[in-house]
């Protein structure tokens, strides 16, 4: 009896999910630029590019965590997997750059 | 070099007694818009003979962003109800592009690379500071210096990968 309650707490503990906790930021590109990296941001928060640009643009992760291509007025949404700096950068506009910095939970 | 002068002469239009003549909003257009045409076509001459895939990548790049301007350009000459109107500048530098399209034709391999990229270092320098001290600042319509001013980002944009391009190429 009490082993079936600490298993069926244990799976409750599980089944919280592990990012109830994260934030979700957006970083906006116009005028052939990244908008300001967000401050504080935590393993497991998700970005969101959104492309206001006329001009296609990519984020991509020098990390090579992650590689999006964005067409003019679209969006895309990464989640932060790993802790650490991330230089991002325009593929097609190489000096195009914004820098994550983010922290362990 | 032959970019600044085409620009300069837009200083010097003949007949102008005192200062010099200010391109009207129907002039400017099509000026701007003859430099992004100009752009592509280099572009697409570089797509059939540029071997370094940085350099055929920039091109791509050329193509699709001026494509993207003069797209916007078109659409609001159209709502403007403006014709844009060929002017000496607009035929000087279309006129200063063939000849440099044509002596890049005879190039070929790595020099043509060089050749190419550093013609759009040239190219970007002259048309960014015409855009700076003439085109942007003689418009009148807000939409329209609104939309040279996105320009002016991007061909600096494109100034700056090409210069980063041309050193990597010098090596």
């Amino acid at each position: 009896m009490k082993i079936r309650l600490a298993v069926a707490m244990l799976l409750l503990a599980l089944a919280v999910p592990a990012d109830a906790n994260a934030a979700h930021y957006v970083i906006e590109i116009k005028h052939m630029a990244f908008g300001p990296a967000p401050t504080h941001l935590m393993v497991g928060d998700t970005i969101e590019w959104k492309n206001l640009d006329i001009f296609r643009h990519t984020a991509t992760a020098r990390t090579g965590e992650f590689n999006v291509d964005l067409l003019p007025g679209t969006k895309a949404e990464v989640t932060l997997a790993k802790p650490g700096t991330i230089n991002v950068y325009c593929r097609f506009h190489p000096t195009m750059t914004v820098r994550l910095d983010v922290a362990s939970p | 070099m032959i970019y600044r002068m085409v620009f300069m002469a837009l200083l010097l239009l003949p007949g102008a007694a005192f200062a010099a003549q200010k391109p009207n909003d129907a002039q400017i257009a099509h000026i701007a818009y003859t430099a992004g045409a100009i752009d592509i076509t280099a572009a697409k001459q570089a797509l059939t003979k540029a071997t370094n895939p940085d350099v055929k990548a920039f091109a791509e790049e050329m193509v699709r962003d001026h494509q993207a301007v003069n797209d916007k350009a078109l659409a609001l000459v159209k709502k403007l109800h403006v014709t844009p109107q060929d002017n000496p500048t607009s035929r000087a530098l279309s006129k200063a592009a063939a000849a440099k399209l044509a002596s890049l034709d005879k190039l070929s391999g790595a020099a043509y690379d060089r050749a190419y990229v550093d013609n759009e270092v040239a190219y970007h320098k002259t048309v960014n500071g015409a855009l700076r001290d003439t085109l942007i600042p003689d418009a009148h319509n807000a939409e329209l210096k609104s939309l040279l001013k996105t320009g002016l980002q991007l061909f600096e944009a494109h100034q700056a990968h090409a210069e980063h391009l041309a050193a990597t190429l010098a090596k």
